[in-house]
């Protein structure tokens, strides 16, 4: 049914409305990036810099080894998104295709670990990796060193699987036709040749999924390097932010224009891989 | 024949579980169970945990009945769910049905609605202190603007002062509930659009040959048949708001006088600032429980809530 016109034009005005108030921080964001010291604090505040100093970036990037962040951003990101694709489909692949003794009871125990807020597991892992045997210094006993704290290992390793992740492909794997596997087994096929030639080429899109939502949630982590990563050179971007405030200052110009680098990559992704956004929330809420 | 085919099968599946699971084992299980035994303990990670009962559940009693920290903190995160869920929600609802009402363009709305969701909340949040800044900040300055139009408007002097929002404590929380809401808007939208596009169209022209209006349709049909997609958006709210930190971490660290301060925000103080992880440990149960309370709550809710279309 069509609205009428004058409705239409105001429903628009409306949505307009709506998407400017979720623009304007972002365009804000940016117009303080590029403002010399002088403007930024200057009152009523000007929508578009004066003077357009894109020297602010290269001063951000210069005032902490934001070159160093950026690296351990990605090197943490990449490597949760690759074992979460891995280990989850892994894991799923089992739930889903093959019969084994305990595995409703296993599943369920895999579900149940999602239950478990973040926040009661915390303490216990940042103790495990600091007394982690025989690496970062420690001797046998966990002890001398600082084990795999201020690590990659450390950072990515208990961020490594996820259930939220098994449970997304173990559904999507049981879509699936089970005519190709059957051919492939009567060809002579193994099992874990069914899973690499056949389940993961069909789930690509269930996989692309997974993988840009891990992604991104890795590249925004802020808890878990926080707690992890005190050293300066093995900190993170969403960390590494931090250095723009001090107690009694805070470098509006250059944090602005940390922000910019820190969201920018995401907002890329986002544009570029939209539909598996959206693809995600319909496989994770309205199927379970 | 066939049952060494099995045992293949099994050994195969052990065999592809057994990464996954033993990082369960190692990273979720077990310290659980540490964090359950700790919080029996006192522990500052230099000395080895010593065993002191409850006295910990008993000094979060104590806290609680005396108005302490923690109390607060309870307070104010149930501060932050009740400000943040049902205007969050109600939005979010109006929105998608703004969105599906046929027009062009839906897709671009969808796309700048769902911007701030993937951003991350850090730099988020830093944005946020910058609007909100009591001097420079551009909220302060739509302030300004509001009250000379209304001036000019009336004949009369009205003026808006301008506000401390984060500096102040009765302000400091509904900053951040209102840059909470204006992030997660997006995410439960999409859910609601998602929802909204699977009530099949017929439905709508039969009550509309029936004679509905536009207001007895959403009653009888939409709202309805959106149960699935409420139920969701709350209980994803309810436990996100149980475990509100980073905002909180950022924009204020709990001030001012802990007018922000949030259950986690407590439970990484009392950690990571001041080494009492028994006493944190303790905590992280409490919110473990309340979690686990409201799931059970929000289950027995959404039961019946699964629809055929006929």
């Amino acid at each position: 049914m069509k609205l009428p016109i004058t409705t239409r034009a105001l429903l628009h005005l409306l949505l307009v409305a709506g998407a400017a108030t979720m623009i304007l921080p972002f365009l804000w964001m940016l117009s303080t990036s590029l403002k010399p010291e002088a403007e930024i604090f200057r009152f009523p505040p000007n929508w578009l810099p004066q003077v357009w100093k894109w020297a602010n970036y290269t001063e951000a990037m210069n005032a902490a080894p934001f070159g160093r962040y950026f690296v351990n951003t990605v090197v943490y990101a990449a490597a949760i998104t690759f074992s979460n694709l891995l280990l989850c489909s892994m894991a799923a692949y089992a739930f889903a295709r093959l019969r084994f003794r305990g595995r409703s009871v296993l599943f369920i125990l895999t579900l149940g670990t999602m239950m478990v807020p973040g926040q009661v597991t915390m303490v216990p892992v940042f103790i495990l990796l600091k007394r982690w045997p025989l690496l970062g210094g420690n001797d046998w006993m966990g002890i001398g060193g600082h084990g795999l704290l201020n690590s990659y290992t450390g950072l990515i390793l208990p961020g490594a699987v996820g259930a939220f992740g098994i449970f997304l492909l173990r559904q999507f794997f049981m879509t699936l036709p089970r005519d190709l596997e059957d051919a492939a087994r009567i060809d002579g096929c193994s099992e874990a040749g069914i899973y690499w030639r056949i389940i993961l080429p069909l789930s690509a899109p269930a996989l692309a999924t997974l993988g840009i939502f891990t992604f991104t949630a890795a590249w925004n982590e802020f808890l878990w390097p926080l707690l992890i990563m005190s050293k300066d050179s093995m900190k993170t971007l969403q960390i590494g932010l931090q250095v723009f405030q001090t107690q009694y200052t805070t470098r509006w110009d250059l944090l602005m224009a940390g922000t910019v680098v820190v969201t920018l990559p995401v907002l890329i992704i986002f544009l570029l891989g939209q539909r598996y956004f959206t693809r995600g929330i319909a496989l994770s809420g309205m199927k379970g | 024949m066939a049952s060494s085919a099995a045992t293949r099968e099994e050994r195969t599946a052990y065999l592809f579980l057994a990464p996954g699971l033993a990082l369960f084992a190692l990273f979720v299980l077990i310290p659980v169970g540490a964090a359950f035994y700790l919080s029996f303990c006192r522990y500052d990670i230099i000395h080895s945990p010593n065993w002191i009962g409850l006295a910990n559940y008993q000094r979060i009693g104590r806290d609680i009945a005396s108005h302490g920290v923690f109390f607060l903190s309870l307070r104010n995160t149930a501060q932050y769910a009740i400000g943040t869920i049902p205007v969050g929600m109600a939005l979010a609802l109006g929105l998608a049905l703004l969105v599906n009402a046929g027009l062009r363009g839906v897709s671009i709305y969808r796309t700048t609605y769902y911007l701030p969701v993937v951003t991350s909340l850090v730099a988020i949040s830093m944005v946020w202190m910058w609007i909100y800044d009591p001097t420079y900040g551009l909220l302060n300055y739509a302030l300004a603007l509001v009250s000379r139009a209304a001036s000019a408007a009336t004949g009369h002097r009205l003026l808006i002062s301008p506000q401390t929002w984060l500096a102040n404590p009765t302000q400091a929380m509904p900053a951040i509930i209102a840059m909470s809401i204006w992030r997660g808007l997006g995410y439960n939208m999409v859910i609601y659009l998602a929802g909204l596009q699977g009530i099949p169209e017929h439905l709508h022209e039969a009550a509309l040959i029936d004679g509905a209006t536009r207001w007895q349709q959403f009653r009888a049909i939409t709202w309805p048949l959106l149960k699935p997609a409420t139920a969701f958006i709350f209980v994803i709210s309810v436990i996100g708001a149980s475990q509100v930190f980073a905002q909180v971490y950022v924009m204020t660290n709990g001030g001012p006088n802990n007018a922000t301060t949030t259950i986690v925000h407590q439970i990484f103080q009392n950690a990571f600032s001041f080494m009492k992880m028994g006493y944190a440990s303790a905590m992280a149960f409490v919110l473990f429980a309340i979690i686990f309370v409201l799931s059970l709550i929000n289950l027995r809710l959404m039961r019946g809530g699964e629809v055929e279309y006929v």
